[in-house]
């Protein structure tokens, strides 16, 4: 029974929360921090617990109607207000309008002089002063362990801490306390004895020169929690946290289907394009017509009126957009319509972690339906290959979920083998185009091939492809005897066989004329022998006439000489029948 | 019991020597607390073995009467007395048991030979 209570009470409802308005902790602390409880944000010099705090009391003034109270033993109240200005936050004004009180506490050892027993009552007169002159929710205490170097007597300051976090928690006031990463321990005075509800650890570290923070949350009793290190940012923007990766792959699929920009090519992907949120690499060897490739999809993907953010790390935007007019690709239409939002940033120029945050934001304000990034090798040269493969993972992830289609350009170097991709990120991928230059016979040509594409049935065709003024064009492919031909080869094989046909026609035509003239001289024969024989036949039947009339003739002639001899006329008229 | 503060001690030189107020001290206690009530007893009676009565101001501040008082002299530990003039500004913390510390608290400078 009551085991079965324990078990409801670790629901992860039933823990209220506070919400940060943080972009990020939000979500890898599954709502916020414990409200009413005391949270410890620890960490080295520099790692941004300051701001953390600061930003938890002033947003939650701003963005939740819960007015803060900061106590500041470090920093005076000038220098914050100053600090998070450039942040956009008018702490003044919070001030004035009584959403936030800020009071700085200063402690120096050298004017104290201690002579028997004592308590830190005038700290919580403060803060309770300080709390009803708001009406605080929230409090924020920067650096408490500041106390330790003002009051010598340890065992008097430890009680009083303890009271402290005590009277915060029965006042209801969710508060985060700041600490110094101590040695061994995560804080240098071991306050996170007293707090054991949530303790958040930052930390700021430098690979090759280029700066990464990371956020982790030691502690959090009574909910679950992210457990992985998240890296976050601190900009122009405030702190922002990146949550790795979802645990559950549970994106949104669609069935629609969207065009690459080549038509050719969404006949090679099963007729119809890619899926709508799917995600695409183009890798090729340099000059294979990646960038066209994809400012292609970008130009197709304003021109349906569906917002592209196309992120260049490797050409300026005003270079990209130069090179494209050449094959007839006119990007700066889209931009100033405001369907094509082109952004380019050296690789270098952050660690991986910025390029995700900074991408992340970019998808944030702009709101794309499709993004091409051109290309993501670069990165490489900033730092190691599983970073970027997890970075990879984390924005194809994002962009998934959101059901943004993702496009992206691999640089393969030559010699490498072209379908290992250096980020390894295959499995993640869902449709991936290669293109490559096929080399023959003194000349490169450039072909594609749809490697995979997961969900449809493509083409296993090679297909070369020429860049013209038109755009990308795929050219009918060349298969025949000799195999698929590419190029100059594919040019002269048909020239080949045109040839052929040609030489065979004209055979054709001579067979034909022979045939002709054949008949011809049949039909001459055949006249000369019917001439020859009606002038037969026309003998003949002179010589028949003749004959008859030579009869006649005699019989006349025997007729006359019987009546000249005047015999029987019956016996002359019975001759003549014999 | 409860002075004034000096507000028109100007200048160091005019507070430590042509005044007869060398001394201003503030005692700072939270309600009456044993603890407090053992700083004031404390205080008056060092105060009355070790100065005369022209020679300093002493104001008791109850914080919890006066909870907006606290800032101003940053007051964090109760109890805490204050040595405002001379300056540069003394704080004595706790229940002033130990009256030879809270002699070098308030002279360590000589403030008080000097006013003497």
């Amino acid at each position: 029974m009551a085991k079965r209570t324990e078990r409801t009470g670790l629901h992860p409802t039933s823990l209220p929360k506070a919400r940060t308005g943080i972009p990020g902790l939000d979500e890898v602390s599954f709502g916020g921090l414990p409200r009413g409880r005391t949270t410890i944000v620890c960490g080295g010099p520099g790692c941004g617990k300051t701001m953390l705090g600061l930003e938890f009391v002033v947003r939650g003034a701003i963005e939740f109607n819960e007015p803060g109270v900061v106590l500041a033993f470090e920093e005076t109240v000038a220098e914050m207000t100053r600090n998070v200005a450039s942040l956009g936050f008018d702490l003044d004004d919070l001030v004035r309008r009584k959403k936030l009180f800020m009071e700085y506490v200063h402690i120096e050892p050298r004017e104290i002089q201690e002579t028997g027993e004592y308590d830190l009552e005038g700290l919580f007169i403060r803060l309770q002063q300080a709390v009803k002159t708001v009406g605080a929710k929230r409090v924020m205490l920067d650096t408490l362990e500041a106390l330790f170097s003002g009051f010598p007597n340890e065992g008097i300051l430890r009680a009083e801490i303890r009271r402290l976090f005590r009277w915060l928690k029965d006042r209801n006031l969710t508060t985060v306390v700041t600490a110094e990463k101590g040695e061994g321990t995560l804080t240098r005075h071991g306050l996170e004895e007293y707090v054991s509800d949530c303790v958040i650890l930052l930390d700021h570290r430098i690979n090759d020169q280029v700066s990464t923070r990371r956020m982790r949350i030691v502690k959090y009793r009574g909910t679950r929690h992210g457990a992985d290190e998240y890296p976050f940012l601190i900009d122009e923007e405030g702190i922002s946290v990146l949550p790795i990766t979802s645990m559950e792959l549970k994106h949104r699929v669609s069935n629609q289907r969207i065009s690459s920009g080549v038509p050719d090519l969404d006949v090679m992907l099963g007729g119809k394009g890619f899926y709508r949120g799917s995600s695409v690499m183009l890798s090729g060897t340099a000059g294979s017509g990646k960038t066209t490739l994809s400012s292609t999809f970008a130009e197709a993907s304003a021109r349906r009126g569906e917002r592209c953010l196309y992120i260049g790390l490797e050409e300026s935007n005003l270079q990209v957009a130069r090179n494209m007019k050449s094959v007839g690709i006119d990007l700066d239409t889209w931009v100033r319509k405001g369907l094509l939002i082109h952004e380019a940033w050296r690789p270098t120029q952050y660690g991986v972690e910025m390029h995700l945050l900074r991408i992340h934001k970019l998808i944030a304000k702009v709101k794309p339906r499709t993004v091409v990034i051109d290309p993501v090798s670069n990165l490489i040269n900033t730092t190691t290959e599983r970073e970027v493969q997890s970075m990879l993972t984390r924005l194809i992830d994002f962009l998934k979920s959101a059901q943004i289609t993702f496009l992206f350009t691999s640089l393969t170097h030559g010699g490498a083998a072209l379908e290992a991709t250096d980020e390894g990120i295959s499995s993640l991928i869902d449709t991936w185009i290669l293109l490559r230059d096929v080399e023959l016979n003194g000349e490169r040509n450039r072909v594609l091939h749809v490697l995979k594409s997961r969900g449809m049935a493509h083409s296993n065709q090679l297909r070369e492809f020429s860049l013209s003024r038109r755009g990308i064009q795929l050219l009918q492919p060349y298969i025949g005897p000799a195999g698929v031909l590419t190029g100059t080869s594919r040019l002269s094989q048909e020239a080949q066989e045109r040839a052929n046909a040609v030489s065979r026609q004209q055979d054709i035509d001579r067979k034909r004329e022979e045939i002709e003239r054949k008949r011809r001289a049949l039909q001459a024969q055949i006249d000369v022998l019917k001439t020859e024989f009606s002038a037969e036949e026309t003998g003949l039947e002179r010589d028949l006439q003749e004959f008859q009339k030579a009869q006649e003739q005699v019989q006349l002639n025997r007729a006359q000489m019987a009546r000249s001899r005047g015999s029987d006329s019956r016996a002359a008229k019975t001759g003549s029948t014999k | 019991m409860k002075g004034k503060k000096p507000k028109n001690a100007s200048t160091r030189s005019k507070a430590s020597k042509a005044s007869k107020e060398a001394f201003t001290l503030r005692l700072y206690i939270a309600g009456q607390t044993p603890r407090s009530l053992a700083a004031l007893s404390n205080l008056k009676r060092i105060c009355s073995e070790h100065f005369d009565g022209d020679q300093y101001r002493l104001e008791v501040i109850d914080l919890v009467k006066h909870p907006q008082l606290a800032h101003e002299d940053n007051i964090l530990a109760i109890p805490t007395l204050v040595r405002s003039l001379p300056v540069p500004i003394r704080k004595i913390i706790g229940d002033l048991s130990n009256t030879d510390r809270v002699l070098v608290g308030l002279d360590s400078d000589g403030a008080l030979r000097r006013a003497k």
